[in-house]
Order: structure tokens, then sequence, then C-alpha cells
């Protein structure tokens, strides 16, 4: 799509869109949010821009191929799952939380963690759908 | 060791893969990364079937939530004793197919595929929650369609579209199912559903959500008027896939009708009745199915159907020892299945043909193969000493009991008719003289000459399950122990119960 | 509210079989999916529905109070969608293919597989 208002607009719209969904992201433990809406958040920001653009340039923004993240992402939340069973023999999955607050990220914790792992897991899983399926039409 | 270890044989095959991953574009490092996981994952089984052996049902709340609020995953005799199975067929497959499986599709991810698969069914035989369940049915079928289209051949995308839409619905029926009985109860924790399904006053309703069960597992495990789907894809992908397909994935739905007839729903006389009818119907199209055709792979896929037909006929009779006869039968039909394929894809390497009229020659140029062979073979028709023979007893056993005469009718159909299949295989496979055709094609003659190492990694996966079968079938004392321990279990699922919610059962009242 | 919500579900059950049982594989498809969200529908009615009653704890209060939805069914509906996602980009790109290899697109004639041979 060739628009003038769509390129600006996206141009605007996608550090926004990424804020949105880092916010959405660290909020998610209590809240509505968490990794997974965050991370569609983050990947129609890439998809709105390949829309204004092409599919090329948002792919050379995001610099790595996300097929990359999608290990990534799993390894990292593998490893917060599988924390508790090694650091304090409890149950897989166990949260476990570092008892004070931090500014800005809020509570840290295994969850935390898990959280950032599916959102990476989403962004490149949602983003690899759609590149391969745009390329090959 | 602590109740937290159950959770490892999940786990390690999912970091495998993750692992696998990382290394993607580096094929001979993912196929030792596989084999040397598969050592370590059949360790872990060994573990895990130990450790339940000694202490009984152990159960573990994921996330620590406590039990009918948070998942749980058992390990229970029947959970730890597949999941030891589907380790060794998962290492035999993972060695079969570092010959068996070419390089450009192993470029397309073939082992982090095939890992998360054997994740996913360690998580099925493992969780404790109907939803779970669902999930990691879910995980089974994704891999299992990325496996069978790889690659892209004709014949495989046209199988895929079949296997692919009748997946889909049973899992559509299946999640209906699930809701109609969240709905009644409130509750999705199997122990938990165990003792409020129970409780309902109308049966009606609970025999509805039962039939939607039946139907949904039923495609996945290819009983009678929902299979058609097997045979028309299971001959399609290469087959060190079909192997895992064929030993494993319909393994799992009968692994379903297992958990579920006895625990949530124990079995009614109207249930056991659809199970018994079903079975013996099962039995004799897969039966007649084997007997018309002409390709190995096919002939083997029909078989599977056939003797999914037995362990259903097991669990409709409902006796202590028609349990006993449906579990020992799994164990055996696990090894035996996967190995069966393993031979189809030995075969092929051998004579180039899959055609039981083209194919042939086998004793002449390899006769200690062809004696290998015999042994899955003849162990799947359960000649005396082999792996087959024992379960059979037993259900025979218990058909006679329960004075169910088409039961036992259809059993010795289904065993006569593939003892006659398989002769008819076996005298093809290696007494007939190939045809021109085959002796004049490139594979022919070829095996002897490829390097040794190859040549072990094709016969090495077919004797390791031949020798576990031979185990099955010599040490059945133990074998027998084991499927008693676990047809007790399932006739009064209370230990299980207990361990996942424990001594004061229900929080809910 | 129910009963509106009983109606849609069954009409999307009866147009997803509908479809699937149509020749073409397009329709089939569209029929999986209409089924997908005729159960997704299916279970969100399971558990009780509150109007307005979101179950989110306030920052003021450690509990729930008063009525409020069913939160399983919101998280079992989540991860069917989730599913659902991932098999239908895998089925539009197996139908996809399969017509550029078989070229057809009427599910009678992918039989090849099922000849006797």
């Amino acid at each position: 799509m060739n628009t003038l208002i769509l390129r600006t607009a996206s141009r605007f719209l996608l550090p926004l869109l990424l804020l949105f969904s880092v916010f959405l992201l660290l909020r998610g433990h209590y809240l509505p949010g968490g990794g997974f809406v965050g991370g569609l958040v983050a990947s129609i920001a890439f998809v709105l821009h390949g829309f204004a653009f092409d599919l090329k340039s948002s792919k050379s923004l995001l610099r790595v191929h996300p097929g990359y993240l999608i290990p990534v992402g799993l390894a990292l939340a593998l490893l917060a799952a599988v924390f508790p069973i090694l650091w304090e023999a409890k149950p897989f999955m166990t949260g476990i939380w570092y008892p004070e607050s931090v500014p800005v990220l809020g509570s840290l914790g295994t969850a935390l963690i898990f959280d950032i792992g599916v959102y990476l897991v989403v962004v490149g899983a949602v983003l690899t759908i759609i590149m391969t399926l745009s390329e090959s039409a | 060791m602590s109740p937290q270890f159950i959770i490892w044989p999940v786990i390690f095959p999912l970091l495998l893969s993750v692992l696998l991953l990382f290394t993607w574009a580096k094929v001979n490092l993912q196929r030792f990364i596989s084999i040397a996981g598969s050592v370590v994952s059949v360790v872990l089984a060994v573990a895990l079937f130990t450790y339940t052996r000694s202490e009984g049902v152990i159960a573990m709340q994921a996330g620590n939530w406590p039990a009918p609020f948070g998942i749980t995953f058992v390990s229970d005799s029947l959970s730890s004793v597949l999941i030891l199975l589907a380790s060794l067929a998962g290492l035999a497959v993972s060695v079969f197919s570092s010959v068996g499986i070419n390089s450009p599709r192993v470029r397309f991810g073939f082992y982090p595929v095939y890992h998360i698969l054997l994740t996913g069914l360690n998580g099925a035989f493992l969780t404790g929650d109907i939803f779970n369940l669902y999930v990691w049915f879910e995980v089974i079928i994704i891999c299992s369609f990325v496996l069978i289209t790889l690659g892209g051949e004709r014949k495989q995308l046209e199988g895929a579209v079949k296997y692919f839409t009748l997946n889909m619905l049973a899992s559509v029926i299946f999640l209906t199912a699930i809701a109609i009985v969240y709905g009644l109860t409130g509750t999705l924790n199997m122990a938990d559903l165990s003792l409020q399904i129970a409780k309902i006053e109308n049966r009606f309703l609970v025999d509805i959500a039962a039939l939607f069960f039946f139907v949904g597992f039923g495609i996945k495990a290819a009983v009678f008027p929902l299979y058609f789907w097997l045979p028309a894809s299971y001959h399609t992908p290469p087959d060190a896939i079909s192997a895992i397909f064929g030993g494993l994935l319909t393994k799992v739905g009968v692994y379903a009708y297992i958990r579920v007839f006895t625990l949530i729903f124990p079995a009614d006389a109207f249930i056991r009745e659809v199970l018994v009818v079903t079975a013996i119907l099962t039995i004799a199209s897969g039966a007649l199915g084997a007997l018309i055709q002409n390709n190995l792979r096919k002939v083997f896929s029909y078989l599977i159907v056939c003797h999914i037909g037995f362990m259903m006929a097991g669990l409709g009779l409902g006796t202590e020892q028609s349990f006993t006869g449906t579990v020992s039968y799994l164990i055996h039909d696990i090894l035996v299945k996967t190995n069966i394929f393993l031979v189809s894809g030995l075969a092929l390497a051998i004579t180039g043909s899959l055609s039981l009229r083209d194919i042939g020659g086998l004793y002449k140029q390899h006769p200690w193969i062809a004696l290998l062979m015999a042994i899955p073979l003849f162990s799947l028709v359960g000649v005396p000493p082999l792996s087959g023979f024992w379960p059979k007893i037993s259900l025979f056993g218990a058909a006679l009991d329960t004075q169910s005469y088409w039961v036992l009718g259809a059993l010795i159909f289904g065993s006569l008719l593939t003892l006659f299949i398989i002769a008819k295989v076996w005298a093809a496979l290696v007494w007939q003289n190939p045809s021109e055709k085959i002796e004049k094609g490139e594979v022919y003659g070829t095996f002897s000459g490829l390097p040794a190492g190859i040549r072990v990694r094709y016969v090495f996966p077919v004797a390791l399950l031949a020798l576990c079968s031979l185990y099955v079938g010599l040490g059945a004392e133990f074998i027998m122990d084991i499927s008693t321990d676990v047809a007790l279990l399932l006739k009064d699922p209370k230990p299980y119960i207990e361990a996942v919610l424990g001594p004061e059962q229900s929080l809910i009242p | 509210m129910d009963l509106l919500l009983a109606i849609i579900t069954g009409i999307l059950y009866a147009s997803g079989i509908y479809m699937i049982l149509r020749r073409s594989l397009v329709k089939l498809i569209i029929g999986l999916a209409l089924l997908g969200n005729g159960v997704n529908l299916l279970i969100f009615m399971m558990g009780k529905l509150v109007k307005g009653g979101p179950p989110i704890i306030p920052e003021s209060s450690k509990l729930l109070e008063g009525a409020f939805d069913d939160p399983v069914p919101q998280a079992l509906i989540l991860t069917a969608i989730v599913i659902s996602f991932g098999l239908q980009s895998f089925a539009i790109v197996l139908i996809k293919r399969t017509y550029l290899v078989v070229k057809t697109d009427d599910l009678d004639e992918i039989n090849t597989t099922d000849e006797f041979a």
C-alpha cells in the first residue's frame, strides 16, 4: 500500500506500539496483559510497518531473522520453568520472586522471565508465519 | 528422588529440541545430538519407571498450585511404562532416521520437530488434567502434520490433507467433550472429575459427554468407522516417520481411552457395549483390509487398525483380566509396530521396493537380517514364545470368562488373519524370487556395498526393538506382573485419586 | 444472553459441518475454522456468565468480592485460540502447496493414496 498518511503514521506508531507491547508485558502478572498479548502487539507493529513500506524493510528493521527469536524465547521460558526445581527443589514452574519491588519493572521473578520468553516466541512465530505466507504469495 | 523428578521426561526432549533449533543448519551435529539425547531420555525413563515402581502413584503439582486448581502431573504404573516404551521407540527411530531421513529433510527441521513430538507424547502420558491432555494432543498433532508433509511429495500432501482434516475434527470433538464435562462439574482435574462425575444424577448427559470423548479419541486411535485416514496417510512419509506414527500416535489414543473410560467414566453397560461392538468391527475391517493390500506399508497400516481392536476389546470387557490383556498388548504393540515399519524401511533399503509382488530374495542376500526380521514379524502374530502370545491369552481368557463369544470369535479371527498375512509377507519378502524389475533396479544388491557405519545404523534399531520384544515375550512374568499392577489400579483408581487430591479427597464439596 | 449464545453456537457448528462436507479444499478449511469458533463459544458458555464482573482482584482488596466471571473458560479459550491460529496458518500453507502440486482443489480427485496398488 502506497499512501503517504499510512507511511507517516506507521513511522510514529512503530515505536509507540513497541513501547506499549513492553508495557503490556511488564504489567502482565497481576493485571490483564502478559507476554502473549505483548508479543502480538509487537508483531502487529512490524506488520503495520510492513504494510506501509514493504516487508523487506521491516525485516531489516528487526536485524535478526524472526526465526531466531523462537529458540531464544523457548530457552528463556524453559529455564524460568526449570529454575525452581534446581534452585529450591520446588515443583516445575513455581514462581520465585525477588522480595523487593524494582522501580519501572515492578516485581521481578521467574514468571517475568517466562513471559519475556513467551513474548520472544510469539514475535518470532507470528512474523515468521506472516513473512513466509507473504513471500510465497 | 523427589516427586519433582517426574517432569524431567517431558522437559528433557524439549530442551533437546531447543538445542537442535540452535544447530539448525548442521546436519551431522543434529544427528549426533538427537541420538545422544535419546539415550539420555531412555535413562531418564528407566529412572522414572523404577521410581514409580517403588513408590506407587506419584503426583506433582505444577506451579505449586494445589490439586483441583492447578495442573497436575501424575506418574502411575501405566504412564511410567508407556514413557519407557516411548523412549525406547524414540531411540530406535532416532538412530534409524540418521540414515533414513535425507539431509534436505533435516535442514527443514526434522529433528527439532521430532523431539517436540516425543515431548508431547511424554506429556500426554504424564498429565493428570483433561485440558492439559488436549494441549499435549495438539502438540503431538502439530508435530505430526509437519513430519508427514516434510519433503512435500505429491502423495505426502494428499495423505496429509486427510490426516489433517480428521485430526482437526477429532480435536474439535474432544474440546466439545471437555466443554460439556466442565459445564457439568466445574473441574478439569482427572482425579477430581472421577469423583464429581460419579455424583451427577443426570446420567444421560454423562453418557453424551462420554460419547463425545469416544468419537474424539476414536478418530485418533483409528477405530472402526473412523479409521480411514490412517491407511490413506501412514504409508506416505519416509519409514522413520511412519515408524514413530505407527508405533506411538494411535497408541496415545488408546491410552486416552484407557484413562478416560476407567478413571472418569468407569464404563457402565452402555459404554462397554459400544466399546465391544466397535472393537469387533475394528478387528474385522482391519484384518480384511490388510488381506487385500499389496504394499508392505499399507498392509502394516491396516494391521495397526486391526490390533487397536484387540486393545479396545479388552477395555470393553471390563474385567481385571481383560485390562491386564489390554495393557500387556499395548506394551507389546508399541515395540512391535514401531519395529515392523523399521523392517519395511530396511526391506526398502535392501530391495528397493515395497510391493509384495516384486519384493523378495532377502534370504539369499542377507540371511541374518532375514532371521532378525522374523522376530518382529512373528511377534506380531503371537507365535508362542514371542511377545504377542501372552496378552492374547489374557484377552481370550477374559472373553471366555465373561461369555462374550462374539469377542472371542473376533479375536480368533483377527489372530488367524494376522498369521496368514504375516506368513504371506514373510514368504514374499524372504523366500520369493525378486521380480526382474527389482533386480534391474538401482537399489537391489547395493546394501552390502554400503559403508559399515550406515549398515549398522539400518540394522541396529531393528535389532534393539527385536531384543526388547524378545524380552517382553520371554520375560513375560515380569511384564504380566506390571500389567496386573496397572489393571488393579485401573479397576480401582483410589490410590491415583488419593495421590493427586490428598487423603481427604476432593476440596470442592 | 445465554439463549442467544446457544443459538449462535448451534449455527456455527451446523455451518462448520456443512462446509466440511463440501468438496472444495478451501471450504473444508473454512468449515474447520467455524467449528473451532463454535467450540470456543461453547466453552465460554459453560462457565458461569456474569455481566460486567471481570475476575480481577482490585488493588485495594485481597479477595474477589461479589459476583464475578469464571476465569477458567477464558484461559481455556485463549489456549484453544492460539492452537487454532497455528493450525489454521499451517492449513492455509498446506492447501496452497497441495493445490500447486496436485493442481485441483476438488477433494474427490485427491485420492491416489487410497488407490489399490
